[in-house]
């Protein structure tokens, strides 16, 4: 890796900025979840057959039925903003895990 | 290089065709606003009488609304066989266990409906019985129904169900029905005759939250199926989304374009702390709990002692069997767990058990430990697999954020404790929220529209049906209404001619619903106008009110109305129903402090402390207030608390006719 030469003026990004996430290489672009979101977050993608864009990450209400109605299964997933995310304990051993 | 369409570097143009202004004029028997359950159930209601319907929905009708996801318990279904109380009797002890603040007319139609909508439901494919014996010999299943129930394991008036396809099942029907779905199309008013607030609702206007193109309904009745507001207490965009509980959508439309037609409602005055309210609450029933969903999960503290629960005389319970039975003394119980955020536990004779009330002061003595933890693992395996699968596998919005996600990430529930979070910031088994951290109804029954029997407002064909509803609310509620509500306004609907719509409000309308794109970027966007108005309700319309405060609070939204509303500005469809949602928001924020200026008496039902009528639940004001919009100001009357009169002489005859329209046509 090298440090980039050219830096851009970019705003903040809104956060939770990463709602869900779609694996490109199971994704054909369909769009079913651009028509069952609830809140309309997504856009097509301009270019066809590439996931959706995410285009108001910020309105997500974490449903999932973009994930439920989704006919092509690990295309996409949920993705929990970091202070969403619980912990739990595994009984027996008493070890510590997260989401 | 930003790629990303929200980084502000490249601004992809819009990708939907634009169609600002091009207006669609669509005509029919019966107009259904809002597409979640009430809606649909509506709207087949309806198609099955024989009526020409269309529903107006602003997201897709497949899984809109706050039950589209799914639902788990098919709550006070009274009316199904292995049920041990009777739909007037569960109706009353609903009403009664909340001082009288519940509506016994759409209870009642719930508790003697829900189970006759439930076999409709399973008729359109809906799976709603352990026909497989998954859980054979449990104690909550009935053998001759195959029906699985919840809490009350001697009493079952609640079913689970497997609901998460449901939605898509019902707008399945819709389609064979003949049912015209408009999706995303934001409603933006009622119509009314001569355009005059007061008279017979005609129509209704809409708008394309893809295309931005105006749409006009003309309807002989008009069915109100949206749901309650959320963002009036809190509101953060940076920590929303998974932390409401209703979709951060509902916006309350129904209720701002009912007021402004002059429709009646009450109870608008109850507001109550709730975590689903908090911006950093859990996702629901994400995190380790022993309520709903998650009931009757033991719950153990950071060494493994198990937290005891006690019935609703605080006497210790031995087994994980009696948190589903009644306690000596109880004939039924209506639920279990408890809950920190209600003031008022409900009464004795119905209430479930719960975790002891005082674990607080035990964790201070050094007895319990934090972190507590919900002990999925330690239940019995018929319990666990309830739990952890046809309830939070099922359950609105769990069965992919919290079932998915976590089991992905290698929880087991046969191994694991989900953590709980309520003893870190407090007490109680909820996660404990701030006074202003208040939500209008997200926990419990809340103010709405005010209906009759044939769940008709005081508008002329004006009809209303689930959350929207005053004092009532869930997903079976939701279904139930639907389907009366839908049946009523076809049978009404038959007698009317096509009605005519005034232009001059037509063109008003339109005027107001496209103001917004002729705004420059220099005024608040839609979010901060939000986050203002919750502010001014955050601190002038919280826990604790007075004459003072609401005056303020009244003016200070009034102010926000005059000066900074007009200014807020869309750049594409999908932002102009965003900034019209927060319009309906602020109609919303006003019939509400409306409502507390007029009620001059505290009341622990309603959550409502006036420091300037200290005197709790004084006979006189033992009433629903009344409010509706009256030109600039609020009219107010009252009605008595039981106003409905008998159950049974009222809702029988109606719901006879209604099953004989339905099964005549379909």
């Amino acid at each position: 890796m090298t440090d980039p030469e050219i830096a851009y003026a970019v705003p903040n990004r809104v956060t939770p900025g990463n709602p869900v996430l779609f694996d490109p290489a199971i994704c054909d672009g369909c769009n079913r979840c651009v028509t069952v979101c609830p809140e309309d977050v997504f856009i097509p993608n301009p270019v066809k057959g590439k996931p959706p864009l995410v285009l108001h990450p910020d309105e997500c209400w974490y449903c999932g039925p973009c994930v439920e109605d989704c006919p092509r299964p690990g295309a996409i997933r949920l993705n929990h903003p970091l202070q969403q995310r619980v912990r739990y304990k595994r009984k027996a051993t008493g070890e510590h895990f997260r989401v | 290089m930003p790629t990303a369409a929200n980084t502000g570097g490249q601004w992809l143009r819009w990708p939907y065709a634009l169609r600002w202004r091009h207006q669609r004029d669509l005509d029919c028997d019966v107009l259904v606003l809002g597409g979640g359950i009430a809606g649909v159930w509506a709207a087949i209601a309806a198609a099955r009488c024989g009526a020409r319907v269309i529903i107006l929905e602003k997201a897709a009708t497949e899984r809109s609304g706050a039950g589209g996801a799914g639902v788990d318990h098919w709550q006070w279904a009274a009316d199904n066989p292995a049920s041990a109380v009777t739909p007037a009797e569960f109706t009353q002890a609903l009403i009664d266990n909340q001082g009288g603040w519940r509506s016994g007319i759409s209870t009642f139609i719930q508790c003697a409906s829900a189970y006759e909508t439930l076999l409709e439901q399973e008729a359109y494919g809906g799976k709603v019985r352990d026909d497989e014996g998954e859980f054979a010999g449990a104690d909550f299943r009935d053998p001759a129904s195959r029906l699985l129930f919840a809490y009350d394991y001697t009493n079952r008036t609640v079913i689970r169900v497997w609901g998460h396809d449901y939605k898509p099942l019902l707008r399945e029907q819709c389609r064979r029905l003949g049912v015209r779905v408009f999706d995303r199309v934001a409603v933006t008013s009622l119509l009314t005759e001569g355009g005059r607030a007061g008279a017979r609702v005609v129509g209704a206007t809409g708008v394309h939250a893809r295309s931005g193109a105006f749409v006009v309904v003309r309807a002989k009745a008009t069915i109100l199926a949206t749901n309650r507001p959320q963002r009036i207490w809190t509101f953060s965009s940076e920590l929303r989304g998974i932390s409401t509980f209703r979709p951060p959508s509902c916006s309350g439309t129904g209720y701002a374009i009912a007021w402004r037609a002059g429709a009646e409602f009450t109870m608008m005055e109850k507001s109550m702390r709730s975590p689903f309210g908090s911006p950093y609450s859990f996702p629901p029933y994400g995190s380790g709990n022993a309520i709903n969903t998650w009931y009757p999960c033991t719950i153990v503290d950071a060494r493994g002692k198990e937290v005891p629960w006690v019935d609703a005389w605080d006497r210790p319970l031995e087994s994980i069997a009696q948190r589903c039975r009644p306690a000596p003394g109880q004939k039924f119980i209506i639920m279990g767990g408890g809950s920190s955020s209600h003031p008022h536990p409900g009464l004795p004779e119905y209430r479930g058990p719960r975790l002891i009330p005082d674990l607080e002061a035990r964790i201070r003595n050094g007895e319990f430990t934090p972190p507590f933890y919900a002990d999925l693992a330690g239940m019995p395996a018929m319990e666990r697999r309830a739990i952890w699968g046809i309830m939070v596998g099922n359950e609105g919005k769990t069965r992919i954020p919290v079932m998915q996600t976590y089991t992905r990430s290698g929880f087991d529930p046969e191994l694991d404790m989900l953590q709980t979070y309520d003893f870190l910031r407090g007490s109680g088994m909820r996660e404990p929220v701030l006074p202003q951290e208040r939500t209008f109804g997200d926990q419990g029954v809340c103010g709405g529209m005010l209906v009759d029997w044939d769940l008709q407002s005081n508008l002329p064909g004006l009809y209303g049906a689930g959350d929207l509803l005053f004092g009532g609310q869930d997903h079976s509620h939701a279904a139930c209404t639907g389907r009366y509500a839908g049946a009523r306004a076809a049978l009404a609907a038959r007698a009317l001619a096509a009605p005519a719509v005034a232009d001059a409000q037509l063109q008003a309308e339109k005027a107001r619903v496209y103001a917004p794109l002729a705004q420059s970027a220099e005024g608040p966007d839609w979010k901060e106008l939000n986050a203002g108005i919750a502010r001014v309700m955050q601190n002038y319309c919280s826990e604790m009110k007075n004459a003072e405060l609401l005056a303020l609070g009244r003016n200070w939204l009034e102010d926000l109305q005059a000066n900074e509303a007009p200014r807020v500005g869309a750049a594409n469809p999908h932002q102009l129903m965003r900034v019209l949602e927060v319009h309906d928001i602020l109609t919303c924020a006003r019939m509400i402090v409306a409502a507390c200026e007029a009620r001059k008496a505290s009341c622990t039902h309603l959550h409502f402390e006036r420091l300037d009528y200290p005197e709790v639940d004084p006979p006189a004001w033992h009433k629903w207030l009344v409010t509706r919009r009256a030109g600039d100001g609020v009219a107010v009357s009252d009605r008595p608390i039981a106003f409905w009169g008998d159950f049974d002489t009222h809702y029988r005859p109606r719901h006879e006719q209604n099953l004989r329209a339905m099964d005549a046509s379909g």
